[in-house]
Formats: structure tokens, C-alpha cells, sequence
């Protein structure tokens, strides 16, 4: 019956786009392959010629991901056109909200309101899922002579960026490393000063897993102590590297060369890494708000103590339609997200932007759903 | 004033429309519809100045509206980087954001002014000719360096150089509040503070106030120097006595630019300053101040509707002192108008 049913879609999506298609099935064939490593079913794709355009909106964090994203899929296939406005997770999802794009990205998950809106926007009746396709890990990183790692657990770092432990020698610090021999510089802290997706995950890590974080609430502004700050990743990474003794957040894919925080998790201390990022994720329990079990909104549990896991991520979602009105919509929608779940997509993100790849199992269940996307 | 009345000049030759007869004389002269055409042409430009200025005026009151009509808790419900620290208001915010950015363009102009005046000075009245040329193209040039690359060489480059000089400044002369460290006996490491801001506003602003008093420096009119020095002044009285009278208006107006400039600069404050709202006079600590341009820049890309208004009437407000600098400057141009030149 379903085979029947996408049968169907693929014959009227090839007949539809027939006589604008460019029949290149050499260049067709080797990426969907990878990206249908999933399921039997979605074989169907290689046949299908997409073309058109898909637009998109919503965070700035999967910017650069997205660009690999877009030029990849876009070799692809050459006549459809994919275009994201980076206009941030809010914008994103109130513009798909709003019916003007097809897909959103957004780093928060939606309220009870906005699921119902995405209800209104989306064909049928069972609204919008959320996706979990670009895990980025947060570094804590520091600039100590000598010092590439630390150990710390969550509340060490809580008290360093509340302004408790203002010195590197502190006890606290000292305890989990015996090994390092720590100078009694002073600890400047170095904090995001515009709102950003990298401060509220790290922020909420440190609600959820430190006992001594003052805030209860997460929020994307600073709520610690106020230290030092600049615009952006790139300005903190310069002003942790220009000065010694200072300690801050930001993607790890930025940390270069300087130094690493490695988080107590259970009883071990696990530095990042992208399995770790992703193991993360796939230890986590599905949001309690979420709309059914396709959709994959996960409460990140930052309190894991699952071996290997490393709780400061930051997940940032694609949001579809379940059921989209428009069949050639819908293909394009369902192909390019298949794309950026394969292991291909996820791999041009990782050295596009520095993310941690999903964990295959993840892929094949995102690509389960996305093959359940219904046309109206 | 000046420009009132060319322009109402211009209007009486163009407006009684001329008797027909008169009018076909002109016409018939060759430059005749040139010159129309001319007086047209800058006319309207110089219509459209006032109607981007109304139209400026005009958007922002409009886009501030729904900002400033909502009750205060209503707007930090909406936009929640108001509120954050101390449950401070819109209007509370926008007075460190006025704050901030008087405190540290006033740093700025208290450098900037004696600097660019002497350089004003070298160029006009001390240097050999052909070095005052040089010197005047690199300081034209120093104007056509774009804010952001201020901003990068700033944060880069002048910052880690002056921090030593601030806790320098802080073991010398801590007393004065000014420089004042923190409650944990020190300055800010990393030297982002409104100091550096300051600092780097005054280089971007020498070139202006200088290239500015230079020209009216230039324009002392030779008998009134050589009077001054045929009665026995040495070179710095005959500046006294001769230049300084002669270009008092086009200093100020200098710094007024200069001012203006310092005000609305984004840039180099948004990558140079560690923000923070306070009313602190520690000039030497981070997180202490801000400046409303910064502070526009560094919240709107993630802000939504409300937090745009509220930006917005940020912008509003800075509009308004912009405006109030140029009218204080305007009136003490005119009030010192007696002592220029001639007598």
C-alpha cells in the first residue's frame, strides 16, 4: 500500500517536472545511495528528477552547515534552487508558522502556541515535527601556558563563571586535577554580550547540572557573573586566546588550539568529541510536548551520566510539515532533509561547520519518518 | 542662516513668474534654461536633505510607538533582554545606554581636540610646506579608514598594549574614581574597557576636527598675522592673538563633527567595549558601559518586533542628543559670531 502510494508520488513527480528535467542519473545515482542506506523503501528517489525551489528560515547557528547542505544537494540536483534566511530560531519559526517556508530551523523547540500555528500551516491535521540534524558541541575553553585539558564538573564551572573560584589554583579546580599544576593567575571570565543559541545551551547546562548556578531559568542572555564579553563566537575565542587566565564557551570546532574543559559525566570525565556529542543526544528522552512519536524533540539530558556522553551540546532542529499540500513540495522537502540525515550530509556539515555527525541509528529513523511525509 | 537666505534669494529671482515678455527675452539667451535648470537642480537637493531628515524623523517615531506606549513590565514580558539584570526599564536602559555613550564620547573629544588642533596648527603654521602637504594627505587618509577596521586593529592590536598602561594608571592614580579598580583590586585584564573605546573613538575622530580647523586656521587672514607679528608677538602670541580669534567658530563646529561622529559610532565600540549597563564612573573596569549604537547592533539580529521597537527607540534617542549637540553647537557659533575675523 505504501509502496503503491510513493510509487504513485514518483511517477507524478517525474511527470510533473518531465519536461523541465535534465536526465543525469550518472551524478544521480552515488549520493542517494548514501543517503538511502536506511530503508528499502526510499530506493524510490533515485528514479525521481526534483526540481524547483525550497526556502527555508530559522537559525543562525546551522548557517554554514546549511550552505554545505545546500551546495551539495544542489550538485545534485541542478534545477532545484534551496535558499535559508539565517534570520534566527525565533523568525524561523514564526515565518513557517506563517506558511511562507517550507522547512524552518530553530534551535528551541516550539510552544504549545506554535504547534498549534504550525497545525494551521501544515496540510492535514497532524502539524509539525521537529528533526534533531545539526549537534554541535560547546567547549568550555581556557588559555593556561602548559594546559591543554582540565577536568571539571559542573559545578566547578558554574562557580568559575558566577564569580565564586577567581583564581586558577583554586581548590576546587585543583582537587579533580591532580596532575596539573595550576598558576595562581587570576581567572578572567569571557561570556557571549549579544543573545546566542551557544549561551543558552551552555546556560542550561549549568541550571540543570550545577547546584550553585544562580539563574533558574534559561535564557540566551549572560545571567553569571559579568566578565569580560564580545559580540559572537569569533570575538571571545580572540579575546580567550589574547589573554592568559581567561576561560569562556563557544563551538568546539572553534577551540583550536587552545584549551579543553573535559565534563564529569557519571563518575568519568569525557572531553568532546562528536560521538560523544551525539551519544548525548540519542540518551535523551523525547520532550513530553512532543507531537507524537515522529516527532523528535528531544529533552536534552544534560544531567546523563550514560558512559561516553558529553551533555554540553547544542542541538539545533529542522522543522517539516507531516503532511504538506503540495506534492512537489513535499518531495523536495522530504529530499533535501533526507540528504542533510544521510551520512554524506552529515559529514559535509562536520567539515563544513564543525558539527558532530547524527549517529546512524538517529539517520535511519529520520529517514523512517521523512519517507511518511504525506501529500494532501 | 547663511543658507535661508541664499535660498530665499533663489526663490524671489525664480518664483514671481516673470512677465511674459521678460521671460521670452531670457529665453532666448543661451544659458537661460542651464541656469533654471541649476537652480532647480539644488533646490531640490537640498529639499530632499529636509525630507529624508522628516522622513528619518518620521520612521523612527513611528517604528518607537508601540515601544514606548507599552507599561514597562508589558515590554520586559516581550523582550527579554530588558530587565535582565536589575528588572531595569526601557527607559532605564536607554539612561546607561546615554550615559555610556556621553561618558565615552566625551573621552574621546577630550583626547581628540588638543591632539587635532596642534596637528591643525603643525600644518598651517609651524611645518615647511611641503611636509605640511604630506602630512595633511595622511591625515585625509586616516579619515577614509572604514570604523570596522578600527574596530579589529582596536581589539587586536591597541588593546593588549594599553593594558599594562592601565593598571599603571590604577596603581598611580586609583584614587580618583575614574580609575578606580574593582572590588577585587584590579583593572580589567583583557583591557576592554570604556578607556580603550575612548581611545580608539579619538582616533577615528582626529582626522575630521583636524582636516576642519586646518582649512579655518588657513583662512587667518595674512595682515592680521603679520600685524600681530610686526608688533613684536612672538609666533604663539601671533596664534593667539590672530588665529585662534579668527577660527574659535570653526573649532567648535570641528568638534561638533567630531562629536557627532564619536556619538553614532558603531563599530568600534561593538567589538572594542566588554558591554554592561551601569552608571559607574570606573572607566578602567569592564562590563560598565555601553553605547547605544553598540547596543543596537550587538540586540537586534535576534530580536523580534517588540525588541525591535525598543531598539529603535534607542535610535530615537540618540537622534535626540545628536540633535541637541548640533543646536548647543549652532548657538555657540552664533554667540561667539561678535569676535570672528574682521574685528
Amino acid at each position: 500500500m505504501k509502496i503503491a502510494t510513493r510509487t504513485g508520488a514518483v511517477l507524478s513527480a517525474a511527470a510533473l517536472t518531465f519536461a523541465l528535467a535534465a536526465c543525469s542519473p550518472s551524478n544521480e545515482e552515488e549520493p542517494t545511495d548514501s543517503s538511502t542506506a536506511g530503508g528499502t523503501e526510499s530506493d524510490a528517489p533515485e528514479a525521481m528528477e526534483l526540481s524547483g525551489s525550497l526556502v527555508g528560515a530559522g537559525a543562525s547557528s546551522q548557517e554554514s552547515a546549511m550552505e554545505a547542505w545546500r551546495a551539495g544537494f544542489q550538485g545534485m540536483h541542478p534545477e532545484v534552487t534551496v535558499s535559508y534566511d539565517p534570520v534566527g530560531s525565533g523568525g524561523g519559526r514564526t515565518q513557517f508558522t506563517d506558511g511562507a517556508t517550507s522547512f524552518a530551523g530553530s534551535d528551541a523547540l516550539m510552544d504549545e502556541e506554535e504547534y498549534a500555528a504550525a497545525v494551521e500551516a501544515c496540510d492535514g491535521d497532524m502539524g509539525a515535527i521537529h528533526l534533531p540534524l545539526y549537534i554541535s558541541p560547546v567547549a568550555v575553553i581556557f588559555n593556561l601556558e602548559g594546559i591543554d585539558s582540565l577536568n571539571m564538573d559542573a559545578d566547578t564551572i558554574a562557580g568559575i563563571f558566577n564569580g565564586e573560584i577567581t583564581s586558577w589554583d583554586d581548590a576546587a579546580i585543583a582537587e579533580q586535577n591532580p596532575d596539573a599544576e595550576l598558576p595562581s593567575t587570576p581567572i578572567t571570565i569571557v561570556h557571549r554580550a549579544d543573545e546566542s543559541g551557544t549561551t543558552e545551551n551552555f546556560q542550561d547546562y549549568l541550571v540543570k547540572a550545577a547546584s550553585n548556578w544562580p539563574a533558574e531559568e534559561t535564557s540566551g542572555d549572560w545571567q553569571g557573573a559579568s566578565g569580560e564579553s564580545g559580540p559572537g563566537t569569533s570575538a571571545v575565542v580572540q579575546i580567550v586566546q589574547d589573554n592568559t587566565g581567561a576561560i569562556g564557551y563557544a563551538d568546539a570546532s572553534r577551540a583550536g588550539e587552545l584549551g579543553t574543559v573535559a565534563l564529569k559525566v557519571g563518575e568519568e570525565y569525557v572531553p568532546f568529541s562528536a560521538e560523544a556529542a551525539a551519544a548525548v543526544v540519542d540518551a535523551s528522552p523525547l520532550s513530553t510536548g512532543a507531537n507524537g512519536e515522529n516527532d523528535l524533540a528531544f529533552e536534552l539530558d544534560r544531567t546523563t551520566t550514560a558512559s561516553g556522553a558529553y551533555p554540553l551540546v547544542l542541538v539545533s532542529y529542522t522543522i517539516v510539515c507531516q503532511q504538506y499540500d503540495d506534492e512537489a513540495e513535499r518531495n523536495l522537502v522530504t529530499e533535501f532533509v533526507k540528504y542533510v540525515a544521510s551520512e554524506d550530509g552529515q559529514n559535509q556539515a562536520a567539515s563544513a561547520a564543525g558539527s558532530s555527525p547524527i549517529s546512524a541509528s538517529l539517520s535511519e529513523r529520520v529517514i523512517g519518518i521523512l519517507d511518511g511525509i504525506a501529500a494532501g | 542662516m547663511f543658507t535661508n537666505q541664499r535660498r530665499a534669494r533663489v526663490t524671489t529671482t525664480q518664483e514671481p513668474p516673470a512677465p511674459q515678455a521678460d521671460a521670452q527675452e531670457y529665453s532666448t539667451h543661451p544659458g537661460a534654461a542651464a541656469n533654471r535648470l541649476f537652480g532647480g537642480l539644488s533646490a531640490g537637493a537640498a529639499t530632499l536633505i529636509l525630507v529624508t531628515l522628516a522622513a528619518v524623523a518620521t520612521f523612527l517615531l513611528i517604528e518607537a510607538w508601540p515601544a514606548m506606549t507599552a507599561s514597562s513590565a508589558e515590554l520586559s514580558d516581550k523582550v527579554h533582554w530588558l530587565g535582565t539584570e536589575s528588572n531595569e526599564t526601557l527607559l532605564a536602559t536607554i539612561g546607561f545606554l546615554v550615559y555610556g555613550t556621553v561618558l565615552i564620547s566625551a573621552i574621546a573629544l577630550l583626547i581628540a581636540t588638543p591632539l587635532s588642533i596642534g596637528i591643525a596648527l603643525f600644518i598651517s603654521h609651524y611645518a615647511p610646506r611641503r611636509l605640511a602637504q604630506g602630512l595633511g594627505y595622511l591625515i585625509d587618509l586616516l579619515a577614509a579608514i572604514p570604523s570596522v577596521v578600527y574596530g579589529l586593529w582596536g581589539a587586536i592590536v591597541v588593546i593588549p598594549v594599553l593594558q599594562p598602561f592601565y593598571e599603571f594608571l590604577e596603581r598611580y592614580l586609583g584614587w580618583i574614581p575614574l580609575f578606580a579598580a574593582a572590588d577585587d583590586g584590579s583593572v580589567s585584564g583583557t583591557g576592554r574597557v570604556a578607556l580603550s573605546a575612548g581611545i580608539v573613538l579619538a582616533i577615528m575622530i582626529i582626522p575630521i576636527i583636524t582636516a576642519v580647523t586646518r582649512e579655518v586656521f588657513l583662512q587667518t587672514p595674512t595682515l592680521h598675522e603679520e600685524a600681530a607679528l610686526a608688533m613684536g608677538a612672538t609666533r604663539w602670541e601671533m596664534i593667539k592673538m590672530a588665529v585662534f580669534p579668527f577660527g574659535r567658530s570653526g573649532m567648535i563646529g570641528a568638534t561638533m563633527l567630531g562629536l557627532g561622529r564619536a556619538l553614532g559610532e558603531t563599530m568600534a565600540v561593538y567589538m572594542i567595549l566588554s558591554p554592561g549597563l551601569t552608571f559607574s564612573p570606573y572607566i578602567l573596569q569592564a562590563a560598565q558601559h555601553n553605547t547605544i549604537a553598540s547596543y543596537i547592533a550587538l540586540q537586534f539580529p535576534e530580536a523580534n518586533q517588540d525588541g525591535v521597537s525598543a531598539l529603535i527607540t534607542m535610535g530615537l534617542a540618540l537622534f535626540v542628543i545628536t540633535l541637541l549637540v548640533n543646536m548647543l553647537a549652532r548657538w555657540i557659533v552664533s554667540r561667539r559670531a561678535d569676535f570672528d575675523g574682521a574685528n
